[in-house]
């Protein structure tokens, strides 16, 4: 096996963690806050993917501009999803909560064939492949790894920096104190899963420069999502981080020595082996 | 400043203060005493507006804010520290100190008020960038009054202050609530310790399975057997 090739794939590997990451702390956020997974999480993701196909398509959007109409249309998606499903249901049992999001996964997917029917659509940007010491890097992936950093640069600031921000990893950790404080935690809940849409947003967004998008979508990138949460820790952002990057490089990695099926398989047996020893993820639940 | 009139609460079916009737004055300190599931803490929490009331009124200052929810009642100017302390564990000092004054008119005076609280617990000061779980139980406590201090509250609720502190700890602590008092707080506390907590307030109620049964100036009822009473309920 060319090293070359290796490097490469690691490369990528490290490139699709980024995105990958960003959809984990999106999910693991709301799972923090609001005690929810979102099961339909990466069907808002595909959502976005089809805005910025259509925005620039049909509508002849700028490509940035239509990321950003990407953004604003799954936050607001996220507020309804909490406001329509979530909020209605707080109080009831976990698998109940489970099962809604789980509808809502259905119904979006049909909504899009229904829609769009199943074909995959892409953007087919032209957009440069770099040579660097004879690896061959995408632009497109480059430019989604920077955009996955600068995002969580800015959620990291946010949480740590802004009063809001901290009241959302207080109301993870207490929720009846934060209200003691007077926090509204309606608010908090309602904030929290607009930017967990927005999240989702913008990874749409980084998607679809790189893939195609179709109905489906979700089912190759939300299981890998879930299994991500699982295996870093619910809840636990840093735990995200690393399950993420892990996750990748045995796909990227794996899928260049092996095939990209076979490296899926050892994906998900290194995540059942190490769900066995550390059922709590690699860092523990919750930072 | 408050008044808590024939209020009856509870949780779903069970109901845990019959017909309750308190008060606490502007500068006063006052205590709820009563053996273990009396409903202290549900009268603390009920309040705080943790639990809602079935009938009866809450007044501060005249005005009524029963029904209002825990997030408002805090703006009326009630802080609550709640039993077990519930600081933020994974949240720095500052932090949990800087959620104390969440309020948008708390956050005008954020510098300030952290300075004072650093002033009286001067051991907060020395931990501020520490992550509150690793602190000890007593600078929990301490943490956890001066997070409610740091919205300026006209009342502070103090719900079982002492709760799993070392006896060293307990004369400590009660040493910084005579403190916190000076400062012009009022303060409704619950405790346990009772000897102790009555030569801290001006008056005590005793509280027995949901009814106030005896209430009256600290100094009468330290010398009736209302001690022995409040440890043993009967």
């Amino acid at each position: 096996m060319d090293p070359i090739l290796i490097a490469e794939a690691a490369i990528n590997g490290i490139l699709l963690g980024g995105v990958l990451a960003l959809l984990a702390l999106g999910l693991n956020l709301i799972f923090g806050v609001v005690d929810i997974i979102w099961i339909a999480y990466v069907e808002l993701v595909m959502l976005g993917m089809y805005a910025v196909y259509w925005l620039v398509t049909a509508y002849g959007w700028p490509l940035p501009l239509a990321a950003l109409g990407s953004v604003a249309l799954v936050t607001v998606l996220g507020l309804l999803v909490h406001l329509l499903i979530i909020a209605p249901i707080l109080s009831s049992p976990p698998v109940n909560q489970l099962l809604a999001t789980g509808g809502l996964l259905f119904f979006l997917q049909s909504f899009a064939t229904f829609l769009w029917a199943t074909d995959h659509r892409s953007l087919r940007l032209a957009l440069p492949i770099l040579e660097v010491f004879g690896m061959f890097l995408s632009f497109a992936r480059l430019l989604a790894f920077a955009m996955s950093i600068l995002a969580m640069l800015g959620l990291y600031l946010f949480l740590t920096r802004t009063y809001m921000g901290t009241a959302i990893r207080a109301v993870s950790q207490d929720r009846e104190a934060m209200a003691l404080m007077g926090a509204d935690t309606r608010k908090v809940y309602l904030v929290t899963s607009g930017i967990g849409g927005a999240m989702a947003g913008l990874a749409g967004a980084l998607l679809i420069i790189q893939y195609s998008v179709h109905p489906h979508f979700g089912a190759a990138f939300g299981p890998l999502t879930f299994m991500i949460c699982v295996l870093g820790g619910l809840g636990n952002m840093i735990g995200a981080v690393v399950a993420s990057l892990l996750m990748s490089e045995v796909i990227s990695v794996g899928g260049i020595i092996t095939s990209t099926e076979m490296a899926y398989v050892v994906a998900f047996v290194i995540f059942i082996v190490a769900i066995f020893v550390r059922p709590e993820g690699i860092l523990g639940r919750r930072e | 400043m408050l008044e808590v009139n024939a209020v009856t609460a509870g949780y779903g079916e069970f109901t845990a203060l019959w017909d309750v009737t308190l008060t606490v004055n502007a500068g006063e300190a006052v205590a709820v005493v009563g053996p273990n599931g009396a409903g202290k803490t549900t009268l603390m929490r009920v309040i705080s507006g943790l639990v809602p009331i079935r009938t009866g009124d809450l007044r501060l200052d005249g005005r009524s804010f029963a029904g209002r929810r825990a997030h408002e009642i805090v703006a009326h100017g009630i802080a609550h520290v709640p039993e077990g302390r519930r600081i933020f564990p994974r949240l720095t000092v500052e932090e949990n100190l800087k959620m104390g004054g969440f309020l948008p008119a708390s956050r005008r005076h954020y510098a300030e008020s952290v300075g004072s609280i650093f002033e009286l617990f001067p051991v907060l000061a020395e931990r501020r960038r520490q992550r509150a779980g690793t602190l000890s139980g007593g600078e929990q406590q301490m943490l956890a009054i001066g997070r409610a201090l740091m919205s300026k509250p006209k009342l502070i609720l103090l719900d079982e202050p002492s709760l799993g502190l070392a006896p060293v700890m307990v004369l400590r602590l009660f040493e910084l609530i005579r403190r916190v008092r000076q400062e012009g707080y009022t303060i409704l506390i619950v405790e346990q310790n009772v000897r102790q907590v009555l030569s801290l307030v001006d008056r005590a109620y005793l509280l027995e399975v949901g009814r106030i049964k005896v209430e009256g100036r600290a100094a009468d009822l330290a010398e009736q057997d209302f001690v022995r009473k409040a440890y043993v309920g009967i």
